[in-house]
C-alpha cells in the first residue's frame, strides 16, 4: 500500500492511449459539509485560468452535513457546459459511496481515491491512483483538527499533477479563495503543493490533460442566482421580500450583499428595503403592496413558495399590480427533491391562481440572461402592470458557469404608464382601468389619484361592478394586454434554417440541446433550434412550428409542460407537430440522452 | 366622556376640509350594522385630526368589515386585498411610500382565523398602521358561521352554543408587540371617537378592537356580541380625553386619578381611571387584566396598552428620505464604474 506506483501499475493493464486534451468530466464524490466546496472551486478556477472553458455542478443532498455530495467539473475545449453523462475522472473521497461511484466511471477512465478505501481491485478497465490523503495533509504540517478540511485541497494538488495543470494557476486560485484568511491560505497552499509533490510518484496512465487555451480571457465565472441578484440591483429594485427556500435563498443573499455595498448612501441611509417575511404568502403580499405603491418590488422563491403565492398572483393579474417573482425551480411535486434541479413549474405558473389568470414568464437560459432578464422582468412588470415570473432553476441558479460578462443596461428604466401630478391636473379625470391608448394597458398612479384597488369585479373607474358587460370587457382587455406581451417580452432565439426537424427548448435545457444538435448532426440528423425566452409566446414560436414537420420540445419535467403549453397556443394541425422529450431525474440534463432519444424517435 | 372634544364639530377642519370631504360611498352593508358606525367614526376622526385624505391609504382583506373601506374617505387610496393578507399588502405599500397614513380595516374572521399568521407578524414589526378589527363574532357574508372570537357558550342564530374558547385579539396584540391596543364598542360613539383620534396621533401599530354587532346573524338573545349584550356588559377601564397637539389643553383633572400620555406628535391623551390599579403603560399588567377579564367573562373596553417610545418597523429600515417609490433612476441604478468593478471581480 505504501507504493502507489506499484499499486497502479499492477492493477491497470491498459496501455497509455492518445491524450484527451481539454475535454473531460471530473466527478468529486465527497461528503456534505466536509468543506470540499472551496477546494472544488479552486480546481474549477485553475482550469478556467488555464483558458479552458469549464463549468461546475454541485449535486448536493438536502442535508447540512454527512450525506453524499458530488461535484461535477466539465472542461470542454468546444465550450460545452451541460452535464456530461459519463465520468472520465473520479475523485473518490466518500467511503460510503466509493464503490457505487466507481461503477459509474467510464471504461478507460481514471480514479483518484483515498488509499485506505482499497478500491484498486474493484475494476480492471480503469486507472487507479490511490493517494493517502491524510499523509499528504500531515506532510504539509496540517494538524489533525483540520485534516478533514485539508484533504480536499490535497486531491486538488494531486489532480494538478495528473492533469498537468500549471501549479502557479492553482496557487493563484487558492489565493483568490482564501484571500482574507491568512492561516487558511498558508495551509491550503502547503497541502496543495504536498499533493502535487506526492503525485509526482504516480505513473500517469490515463489520457486526460489540461493544456493552456485562450478561450476564457473575456469570460467570467458566475452562478445564475448572483447574476439575477445583480440584475435586480441594476434594475433599480427598491423592495425585496423573501422567505428562505432552497435553491432561491442564495439569490436574495447575494442581492443583500450587493445592496449593502452599492445602495447605501454615505449617511447610512438605504435606497432599498429587504424584508424577510413570515412565509411566501406575506413575501408576495409585501411585494404586491410595494408594487402597488410604486416600488420596484420583487421576491424570490421556488416551487413550494410559488404554490403558496397563487392567490396573490391572481390578485396581481386582476388588479394589475406589478411585481417580479424569481422562481428558482427545484424538483416537485410537494417538497420533492429540494436540492435538485427541474423545469417543473412552467405550466402551473403560467396560469397560477384560479379563474382565467395568465402570467408573463421569462426563461433565462444562461447566467448572462439571469442578469438581463432580471432587468427585463422589472421593466415588463411595470410596463404591463402585472406580476412577471423569472423561471430560473437550481442548475442555472446555484452552479458555476463560464459565461460572457454581462452588458451594462443602456436602456433607461421603464416605469410604464404612470400619471404624474401634472398629468392628473391637466387631465382632470382619471379612470384606472380605461384603455386610453388601444393597447389594453391602462394608466396608473403611484398613488397620486385615489382609486380603489380590488380583487373583486370592477369597471373602468375601479368601482365594484357585477354588470356582465363590465366584467367581460375587463377580462377581454386583460387578454389583449397579455397578447401584447408576446411582442414586448424577450423574443426567441432561432438557430439554423431549412431543416425539417426542429427542436424547441428553454432555460437550462439549452446547454444539453446545443450539444445534442452537434451529436445529431454527426448521426446525420440536421435540426433547427428555437429557444423560447418568454411566455406568452412570440409569433416566431408559431412560425417555427409552421416551418418544421416535427418539433421536439425538450425539457426537464415528467409531463412535457412546455409541450402542453405551446399546444394550447397552436392551431390543431400545428399542435400535431409537437413531440415531447421530457425527463426529470433531478440531475441536470445531458446532451447524450437528448440526442439518443431524438434519434430513436426519428427512426420510428 | 370625551370632555375635551368640541361639542360642535366645526364645518371645516384645520386644513380647510369639510366633514363631507371624508365621506365615502353609500354603504351596502345591512341597515344597523355596527361597521357603518365605525366607518363614520373613522371619517370623523380623520377629519377632526385634519389628516389630508390624499395621504391616507386604506387597506382591507375580505369580509363585511373589509368592504367598508369604500364607505369612508373616497378621496383616499385603497387596496381591498385577499382574505387575511391585508397586513402584508399594507407593509409593502408603507415601505414603498412612508408618507402614507395607513388605515387597515379587518374583521374577526379576516384577523383571527385566516389572517392570524399575518396579524401576528404585523404586531411583531410595529408597523405604523391603524389596524381596526370590527368584531361581530360571525362570518356575515357567508351567512352566520361562528368565528374564532366567538365567546364560549355564545349561541348562534340557530341556537347552537360555541364550544371553543375565543381568541383575545387584544391580549395577543399586546404580547406580540403592538404599541397601542384598545377595545371599544361601535355603539359607544364618544369612546370610539376619542380612541380613534388618539390612535391617529400614535406612531406604531395600533390595534383597535371594536365589538361591532352583526344585526343579521349575531344580534339575538344568547349572543355575547349583540347590541343588548354590549350595552349591559361594556365596562370601560377609563374615561378618555384626547387633546390634539394643535389644540389648547382646557380641562384639568385632579392629580392621582388620571394617567397622562404624551403622544408622538405632541398630542395629549388623558385617561381618567375607572379602575384604580390599572396603568396602560404596564405591558404585563395589561395582558394579566385581559386574561382575568376572560376568566371572569367581563367585557372590558378602553386603552389596554400604550407605548409611545417603541421603534417602528419603518424606522428600523433606515431608509432615505422621501418614498422609495419615486426615487429617480440615478439613485437606484449604480453607475457603470460600479458595474465594471463587479464584472472584474468575477473574472
Amino acid at each position: 500500500m505504501d507504493d502507489p506506483v506499484v499499486a497502479a501499475s499492477d492493477l491497470c493493464a491498459s496501455p497509455r492511449r492518445d491524450s484527451v486534451v481539454n475535454d473531460m468530466a471530473i466527478e468529486v464524490a465527497t461528503v456534505n459539509g466536509s468543506g470540499s466546496q472551496s477546494a472544488n472551486t479552486v480546481l474549477l478556477r485553475s482550469i478556467f485560468q488555464m483558458g479552458v472553458p469549464v463549468s461546475g455542478k454541485n449535486l448536493f443532498p438536502s442535508n447540512i452535513a454527512g450525506l453524499p455530495t458530488w461535484f461535477l467539473i466539465r472542461a470542454s475545449k468546444d465550450g460545452y457546459v451541460a452535464r456530461k453523462k459519463e465520468v472520465d475522472l473520479l475523485v473518490a473521497v466518500n467511503p460510503e459511496t466509493a464503490r457505487e461511484d466507481l461503477a459509474q466511471l467510464k471504461a478507460g477512465g481514471a480514479a483518484v481515491y483515498d488509499e485506505p478505501f482499497g478500491l484498486a481491485h474493484v475494476r480492471s478497465d480503469v486507472t487507479f491512483y490511490p493517494v493517502p490523503l491524510d499523509k499528504v495533509v500531515a506532510r504539509a504540517g496540517g494538524g489533525v483538527k483540520l485534516r478533514m478540511l485539508l484533504r480536499n485541497i490535497a486531491y486538488v494538488g494531486v489532480l494538478a499533477r495528473l492533469l498537468e495543470l500549471d501549479m502557479s494557476e492553482v496557487e493563484r486560485a487558492i489565493h483568490r479563495q482564501f484571500d482574507k484568511k491568512a492561516r487558511a491560505l498558508e495551509l491550503n497552499l502547503a497541502v496543495a503543493r504536498s499533493g502535487f509533490e506526492y503525485a509526482a510518484a504516480l505513473a500517469k496512465r490515463d489520457p486526460y490533460l489540461i493544456r493552456r487555451m485562450d478561450a476564457t480571457r473575456a469570460k467570467i465565472v458566475a452562478d445564475g442566482n448572483s447574476a439575477a441578484a445583480l440584475g435586480a440591483l441594476f434594475a433599480g429594485v427598491t423592495v425585496v421580500t423573501w422567505y428562505p427556500i432552497t435553491p432561491s435563498s442564495s439569490l436574495v443573499e447575494a442581492l443583500i450583499r450587493y445592496l449593502k455595498k452599492y445602495r447605501v448612501r454615505p449617511d447610512g441611509k438605504a435606497t432599498y428595503a429587504v424584508i424577510q417575511a413570515e412565509d411566501e404568502l406575506a413575501a408576495v403580499g409585501i411585494a404586491i403592496g410595494a408594487g402597488w405603491a410604486g416600488a420596484r418590488a420583487m421576491t424570490a422563491t421556488s416551487g413550494p413558495g410559488v404554490s403558496l403565492m397563487a392567490e396573490f398572483a391572481g390578485l396581481g393579474y386582476f388588479a394589475e399590480v406589478p411585481a417580479v417573482v424569481f422562481d428558482v425551480q427545484r424538483v416537485g411535486p410537494s417538497t420533492g427533491l429540494p436540492t435538485r434541479t427541474s423545469q417543473g413549474d412552467v405550466l402551473s405558473t403560467a396560469f397560477l391562481s384560479h379563474g382565467d389568470t395568465q402570467h408573463v414568464l421569462l426563461f433565462p437560459g444562461t447566467v448572462e440572461e439571469c442578469f438581463t432578464m432580471a432587468i427585463d422582468a422589472f421593466d415588463l412588470a411595470e410596463t404591463l402592470q402585472t406580476p412577471v415570473f423569472v423561471m430560473s432553476d437550481l442548475d442555472l441558479g446555484m452552479n458555476s458557469w463560464t459565461c460572457d460578462p454581462f452588458p451594462y443596461p443602456e436602456r433607461p428604466i421603464r416605469r410604464g404608464k404612470v400619471l404624474s401630478k401634472e398629468d392628473l391636473d391637466r387631465l382632470g379625470a382619471f379612470a384606472r382601468y380605461r384603455d386610453v391608448d388601444g393597447d389594453a394597458i391602462p394608466y396608473r398612479t403611484h398613488p397620486l389619484a385615489a382609486y380603489f384597488t380590488r380583487g373583486t369585479g370592477h369597471d373602468e373607474q375601479a368601482c365594484y361592478s357585477e354588470r356582465p358587460g363590465d366584467f367581460e370587457r375587463n377580462m377581454e382587455r386583460l387578454q389583449r394586454k397579455m397578447d401584447g406581451a408576446r411582442s414586448v417580452a424577450p423574443s426567441p432565439v432561432v438557430e439554423g434554417r431549412g431543416a425539417r426537424v426542429g427542436i424547441m427548448a428553454y432555460g437550462s435545457s439549452h446547454h444539453a440541446v446545443a450539444e445534442a444538435r452537434d451529436e445529431l448532426r454527426e448521426l446525420g440528423i440536421e435540426t433547427d433550434y428555437l429557444r423560447v425566452r418568454a411566455y406568452p409566446f412570440a409569433r416566431q414560436v408559431h412560425a417555427f412550428f409552421e416551418e418544421h414537420e416535427r418539433v421536439y420540445v425538450v425539457e426537464q419535467n415528467r409531463d412535457g409542460q412546455m409541450a402542453s403549453l405551446v399546444k394550447l397556443d397552436l392551431a390543431a394541425e400545428l399542435a400535431a407537430r409537437v413531440r415531447s422529450i421530457a425527463h426529470i431525474t433531478g440531475v441536470p440534463l445531458d446532451a447524450g440522452s437528448v440526442a439518443e432519444e431524438l434519434a430513436m424517435m426519428e427512426k420510428q | 366622556m370625551d370632555r375635551s372634544s368640541p361639542l360642535v364639530i366645526p364645518s371645516v377642519n384645520r386644513i380647510g376640509l369639510a366633514a363631507a370631504d371624508y365621506r365615502g360611498l353609500k354603504s351596502t352593508l345591512c341597515a344597523g350594522c355596527g361597521h357603518n358606525s365605525v366607518s363614520e367614526r373613522i371619517a370623523d376622526a380623520l377629519h377632526e385630526m385634519g389628516v389630508p385624505p390624499e395621504r391616507v391609504a386604506k387597506f382591507s382583506g375580505i369580509g363585511c368589515s373589509s368592504k367598508s373601506l369604500a364607505y369612508f374617505l373616497s378621496r383616499s387610496h385603497a387596496f381591498n386585498a385577499v382574505h387575511g393578507r391585508m397586513p402584508s399588502v399594507a407593509t409593502g405599500a408603507l415601505i414603498a411610500n412612508r408618507s402614507l397614513v395607513a388605515v387597515g380595516v379587518s374583521g374577526d374572521g379576516d384577523t383571527a382565523s385566516i389572517g392570524i399568521g399575518q396579524f401576528v407578524h404585523l404586531m411583531r414589526r410595529n408597523l405604523p398602521i391603524l389596524y381596526i378589527v370590527e368584531d361581530n363574532g360571525v362570518y356575515g357574508l357567508t351567512k352566520g358561521q361562528m368565528s374564532a372570537t366567538a365567546d364560549t357558550g355564545s349561541r348562534s342564530k340557530a341556537g347552537i352554543p360555541n364550544e371553543l374558547p375565543p381568541i383575545d385579539i387584544c391580549a395577543l396584540a399586546i404580547q406580540l408587540g403592538a404599541t397601542f391596543v384598545a377595545r371599544s364598542f361601535s355603539g359607544d360613539k364618544s369612546q370610539l371617537s376619542a380612541l380613534l383620534r388618539a390612535a391617529i396621533a400614535h406612531r406604531g401599530t395600533v390595534v383597535l378592537h371594536v365589538i361591532s354587532p352583526c344585526v343579521t346573524f349575531n344580534d339575538h338573545e344568547g349572543s355575547t356580541k349583540s347590541y343588548a349584550y354590549m350595552k349591559d356588559h361594556d365596562e370601560p377601564l377609563q374615561e378618555l380625553s384626547f387633546v390634539p397637539a394643535f389644540k389648547e389643553i382646557a380641562v384639568e383633572y385632579s392629580a392621582g386619578t388620571s394617567v397622562e400620555v404624551t403622544m408622538h406628535d405632541g398630542s395629549l391623551l388623558r385617561l381618567r381611571k375607572l379602575e384604580e390599579e390599572y396603568d396602560p403603560r404596564d405591558k404585563i399588567g395589561a395582558v394579566s387584566r385581559l386574561l382575568k377579564a376572560q376568566a371572569l367573562g367581563e367585557m372590558i373596553t378602553g386603552i389596554f396598552f400604550i407605548d409611545t417610545e417603541a421603534t417602528t418597523f419603518l424606522d428600523r429600515l433606515n431608509l432615505v428620505d422621501g418614498p422609495l417609490a419615486t426615487l429617480p433612476e440615478e439613485a437606484v441604478r449604480p453607475s457603470r464604474v460600479v458595474f465594471d468593478e463587479i464584472m472584474d471581480s468575477l473574472r
